[in-house]
C-alpha cells in the first residue's frame, strides 16, 4: 500500500481552558484503508474527529487534506470537501420521509442554476438508488418514525453515501445492531473500501477492529500511543496502549477497614435497562462499577436513589428491605447520589454556587418552611472550603465557574447532607488533573471514615486505582466481580466487553 | 498574615456592595419603576385630574383584579408551566356565586363557594399536568373552553345580577372612612405574603430551582410534580379570589365575564421581567408593572385616548420588556467569550 494519504494530521493540539484535550498527535489515513481509532472515553478520539469534521479549530498543527492544508470553518466546510461522519446517535428527523432525511441540507433542485423549486422525484429516485446499494428494503416515502434502530442507522449511512463522500467516519455504529445486521454492515464497508474510500472506524469492540479494519492509531489522554497494522496487533497488544501499564500516582488509594455490609442488592431488575443485578456494599469500601456506555450502571444507581422503579427484586439497607419511590426518601435513608450529567442533573448553572451546596438541604435548614439564610451561608461557606471551590464568591452564579470548580460543587453539595452511602457516576468526566486528583482524595478520605462508596466509571485506571472490589457490567447484566488483588486491566476490560469463552473465568 | 485576610475580606465586600448597587441600578425592575415615576410626571402635566389622591385611589379598582391573577401566575410561569385558564375560571367561579346567590345564599356562603370553584377547577388544571402529563398549554387550552363553557351553556344570554347587599363590600367598599379601595389593599396583602412564600421559604426556593432545572430539582430531591401541582391548585384559588372582587364590584355574572384576562395576567407577570421559560424574576417587578400598566390606562383614558391606543402601547411594553433582559444577557455572553479567549492565550503563553 503505497498510496499517498488522502488525509493527513500533523502535530494536532488541542486545548480547552485547564484541559489539554490533544497533545500534538499525528494520524494519517489512506484511500481504500479502513482505520480504527481506538481509545478510552475521554482518550481524544471524538476530539479528533470533530477537527477532522470541521467541527472544532486545533489549537495548533495541521490538516492536509490530498496534500494541501485545508482549514475547515464550519461543519458544511467538510462536508463539501467529501468528509462526512455517522454518529452513534442518529441524528435525525423521524416526523420527516427517508427522502427528507438523506437529503436534508443538500436538496436536489430543479432548473439549470439549481435555485427552482424542490426536485422531489430525482430526490427520490436517487434515494431509491441508494437505499438498493445498501440492499436496505424501505420505501423513499416511509416516516423515519417508522423505522426499527438498525434500519435507522442504515438510512444514517445512506446519507452519508449521498454527498459521495470520500472519507466516511463511522463512531460506534454497531452498537445498536444485531449480528446480522453488522455482516450487511460489514458488506457496505467492505465495498466502500474497495472503491477506494477511506474510512475511519470507532468501536470499543475489539472483535470488530480485527475482523474489518486495516490499520489503527490508540489515544490515550489526549496523546498518541501506538498505531500499525491491524495484522500485526493483537488483542492484548492493544489493550495495553488503551489503559497503560502503570496506574500513575493520581489515585490515591487511602487504607481503610472494610466494616460490615450496609447494602445489599438481590436479583434487581428494570426491564429493558438490566437483568438479575446482585452485590453487596461494606462500610469503608470502595466499590467499582466498571463498563462501557450503555452496559446499564447508570440505570441500577438510579434505582438505588429512587430516581426510577425497579420491575423486581430486593435491596437492604442495614439488614432491611427498603423500596425508595422518591430520591428524598433515599436521601433520608443516608444516600447521596452524583449524577453522570453535572450540568442537566448535577447543579443549576443559574442559581449561586451557595445556593447549589444548599439545595438537597433546604428542608433540613429551615423553620416551618422559612428558610434560614445564615444557616445557608455557614454550611456552603463551610463546604466551600473543605472541598476548595475556587470562586469569586458564593453568591457567582456556578456558570461562572470551570467545568472541575462545578463539579466540586456538586460534590460539596452532596457531602454537606452527610451520607453513609456515597454513589459518584462518573465523577471526573471531562474534569482538569488537578480537580481529578482533589476528587479522589475526598472519595479516599470518606471510605477512610467508614462511609461506602460506589464509583461508577468508564475510566479503567480510575476504577482499577481506587476501587476494593470491581463490579463489570455488560449490556445490563453483571459479568464479573473482582477483588482490589486480582483485578488487572486485561481482565476487566475482557468483562466488560464480554469477550465469548471469558465470562465464566 | 491575618490582618491581611481581613483586608482582603473587606475589599470583596466593598466590591460585592458596589456591584449590588450598580446591578440594582440596571436591573429591569428598576428601569420599570424610573417608568412609573416617568408616567406619573408626564400625565401630571397633561391632566389636572392624574394627580388626584382620590382618583388614584380609585383608578386601583381597575387593575386590582387582574393583579391578583398574575400574583399567583408568577409561581406557575417560575416552574416553567403557563396557565391560559384563569379567566375561564374566573367566569366558572361567578357563575357558580351567581347561581348560589339565586338560591338564597349569604355573602359568605358565596365566597366560600367561589373560592372553592376556584380551588376545585385549579385542583383539575393541576391533576391533568403532573399526574397525567400533559403538557400545561395543552390542558389549560382545553380548560379554558371547558371551564367558560360551562357557563355559557347554562346561562345562554342571561346574567345573575341579584346579590346579597352585603356582598358588594369586597368589590366597592373601601377600609373604614378613608378613599382607599378594600380591592386596592387586599391585593397588596397578597403581593407581601407571595412575596414572602417565593423568597423567603423553602416553597420558593425549590421553584426557582424547578424553573431553572427540572431534571437537576429532581435529583436533588425535590417533589417537582408536587409543587408544580400545588402552584395550578393556588392559581385556581386565586381566580377564584378575583371572581369573588369582580363579582363583587360590578354586581353581575354574565358568560362572557373577564374575557381576555388571562393574557392581561401573563402580560403583567412578563413585563414584570419573570421568564417566561422559567427560573427567573421576582415579585417587585411584577407588582410595579401591575401599578405601570394600571396607571398608564388610567392616565390615557383621562386624555380619552381610544382603548386600541392603550392596547398597542401595552404591546409595545412587553416586546421591550422581553428584549431589553435578551440585549443585557447578549452584552453579557460577548463579554464573557471574550475573556475566555483572553484567558486561554495567557494559558498558551504560559505553556
Amino acid at each position: 500500500m503505497n498510496t499517498k494519504a488522502i488525509l493527513e494530521l500533523k502535530d494536532i493540539s488541542m486545548y480547552f481552558p485547564g484541559i489539554k484535550a490533544l497533545d500534538s498527535v499525528d494520524f494519517s489515513i489512506r484511500p481504500g484503508e479502513v482505520h480504527a481509532l481506538i481509545g478510552e472515553n475521554g482518550a481524544g478520539k471524538s476530539t479528533l474527529v470533530k477537527i477532522i469534521t470541521g467541527v472544532y479549530k486545533q489549537t495548533a498543527g495541521q490538516v492536509l487534506l490530498n496534500g494541501e492544508e485545508t482549514n475547515f470553518k464550519s461543519a458544511l466546510d467538510a462536508q463539501s470537501a467529501g468528509i462526512t461522519a455517522i454518529h452513534q446517535e442518529a441524528s435525525m428527523f423521524p416526523e420527516l420521509s427517508v427522502t427528507e432525511n438523506i437529503f436534508m441540507g443538500h436538496h436536489v433542485k430543479k432548473g439549470a442554476s439549481g435555485k427552482g423549486p424542490v426536485d422531489w422525484k430525482t430526490m427520490r429516485q436517487r434515494t431509491r438508488e441508494l437505499l438498493d446499494d445498501i440492499e436496505l428494503d424501505i420505501s423513499p416515502d416511509a416516516l423515519v418514525k417508522s423505522l426499527g434502530v438498525a434500519q435507522r442507522h442504515m438510512v444514517e449511512i445512506a446519507k452519508a453515501l449521498s454527498i459521495d463522500a470520500q472519507i466516511v467516519i463511522m463512531d460506534e455504529p454497531t452498537s445498536a445492531l444485531t449480528l446480522r445486521e453488522v455482516e450487511d454492515l460489514y458488506k457496505i464497508i467492505r465495498r466502500l473500501r474497495d472503491e477506494g474510500k477511506a474510512i475511519i472506524f470507532i468501536s470499543h469492540k475489539f472483535e470488530e477492529i480485527f475482523d474489518i479494519c486495516d490499520t489503527y492509531t490508540v489515544f490515550r489522554d489526549g496523546q498518541l500511543i501506538g498505531d500499525g497494522n491491524v495484522s500485526d496487533a493483537t488483542i492484548s497488544s492493544i489493550i495495553n496502549m488503551m489503559v497503560g501499564r502503570s496506574l500513575d500516582l493520581l489515585y490515591p488509594k487511602g487504607e481503610s477497614t472494610i466494616g460490615d455490609v450496609v447494602l445489599e442488592v438481590e436479583n434487581l431488575n428494570r426491564t429493558g435497562y438490566f437483568k438479575n443485578i446482585s452485590f453487596n456494599l461494606h462500610k469503608g469500601e470502595i466499590l467499582g462499577f466498571f463498563g462501557l456506555i450503555g452496559a446499564g450502571r447508570t440505570e441500577v444507581m438510579r434505582v438505588l436513589f429512587g430516581i426510577d422503579k425497579a420491575s423486581s427484586g430486593e435491596v437492604r439497607l442495614n439488614g432491611k428491605p427498603v423500596s425508595f419511590t422518591k430520591p428524598k426518601k433515599a436521601m433520608k435513608a443516608g444516600i447521596a447520589y452524583i449524577p453522570e450529567d453535572r450540568h442537566e442533573q448535577g447543579t443549576i448553572l443559574d442559581m449561586s454556587i451557595a445556593d447549589n451546596i444548599t439545595l438537597p438541604n433546604v428542608d433540613e435548614l429551615s423553620h416551618f418552611g422559612i428558610l434560614d439564610e445564615k444557616a445557608e451561608r455557614s454550611l456552603a461557606e463551610d463546604f466551600a472550603k473543605k472541598i476548595e471551590i475556587k470562586s469569586a464568591g458564593l453568591n457567582m452564579k456556578t456558570s461562572t465557574l470551570s467545568g472541575g470548580n462545578q463539579q466540586k460543587v456538586v460534590l460539596a453539595k452532596w457531602l454537606s447532607t452527610g451520607p453513609e452511602i456515597l454513589i459518584l457516576d462518573e465523577p471526573t468526566k471531562g474534569i482538569d488533573v488537578g480537580t481529578k486528583a482533589r476528587v479522589h482524595k475526598i472519595v479516599s478520605d470518606m471510605a477512610a471514615e467508614g462511609k461506602a462508596i460506589i464509583l461508577v466509571s468508564s475510566e479503567l485506571p480510575e476504577v482499577l486505582g481506587m476501587s476494593d472490589r470491581i463490579v463489570v457490567m455488560h449490556e445490563g447484566f453483571v459479568t464479573s466481580v473482582f477483588e482490589r488483588e486480582e483485578a488487572d486491566p486485561d481482565k476487566v476490560m475482557l468483562a466488560a466487553i464480554a469477550q465469548p469463552g471469558d465470562e465464566s473465568a | 498574615m491575618s490582618d491581611n485576610l481581613v483586608r482582603q475580606d473587606r475589599l470583596i465586600d466593598e466590591f460585592s456592595f458596589k456591584k449590588r448597587i450598580s446591578r440594582l441600578f440596571s436591573s429591569w425592575e428598576f428601569i420599570l419603576f424610573l417608568t412609573l415615576v416617568g408616567i406619573f410626571i408626564l400625565f401630571s402635566f397633561i391632566s389636572p385630574y392624574f394627580m388626584d389622591y382620590f382618583n388614584l385611589m380609585n383608578a386601583s379598582l381597575s387593575f386590582a383584579e387582574k393583579s391578583i391573577l398574575a400574583l399567583s401566575m408568577i409561581f406557575v410561569i417560575l416552574s416553567g408551566d403557563i396557565d391560559i385558564s384563569v379567566a375561564s375560571i374566573l367566569a366558572l367561579s361567578s357563575f357558580a356565586m351567581g347561581n348560589a346567590s339565586v338560591k338564597g345564599a349569604g355573602s359568605g356562603t358565596l365566597v366560600i363557594i367561589g373560592l372553592a370553584t376556584g380551588l376545585a377547577a385549579g385542583i383539575v388544571n393541576g391533576f391533568l399536568v403532573t399526574k397525567i402529563k400533559i403538557p400545561s398549554i395543552a390542558v389549560t387550552l382545553a380548560t379554558l373552553s371547558i371551564f367558560r363553557g360551562i357557563s355559557q351553556a347554562i346561562l345562554r344570554d342571561n346574567a345573575y345580577t341579584h346579590y346579597p347587599l352585603k356582598f358588594a363590600y369586597f368589590g366597592q367598599g373601601y377600609i373604614g372612612n378613608s378613599v382607599i379601595p378594600f380591592e386596592f389593599v387586599f391585593f397588596l396583602v397578597l403581593a407581601v405574603l407571595m412575596g414572602f412564600i417565593l423568597h423567603k421559604t423553602t416553597y420558593g426556593r425549590k421553584l426557582y430551582a424547578i424553573g431553572n432545572s427540572a431534571s437537576a430539582s429532581r435529583f436533588s430531591g425535590i417533589n417537582v410534580d408536587r409543587i408544580r401541582f400545588i402552584n395550578f391548585a393556588v392559581n385556581g384559588l386565586f381566580a377564584g379570589i378575583a371572581a369573588v372582587l369582580l363579582t363583587s364590584r360590578i354586581g353581575s355574572t354574565r358568560p362572557n365575564i373577564a374575557t381576555g384576562w388571562e393574557l392581561e395576567a401573563i402580560t403583567l407577570v412578563v413585563l414584570g421581567g419573570v421568564a417566561i421559560t422559567g427560573g427567573k424574576g421576582n415579585i417587585f417587578g411584577v407588582v410595579i408593572a401591575s401599578l405601570l400598566v394600571g396607571y398608564l390606562k388610567f392616565g390615557m383614558a383621562l386624555v380619552n385616548l381610544s382603548a386600541k391606543v392603550m392596547v398597542i402601547t401595552t404591546g409595545a411594553l412587553l416586546i421591550t420588556a422581553v428584549l431589553v433582559p435578551m440585549l443585557l444577557e447578549i452584552a453579557k455572553a460577548k463579554q464573557k467569550l471574550r475573556s475566555q479567549r483572553s484567558e486561554l492565550k495567557l494559558e498558551r503563553k504560559a505553556s
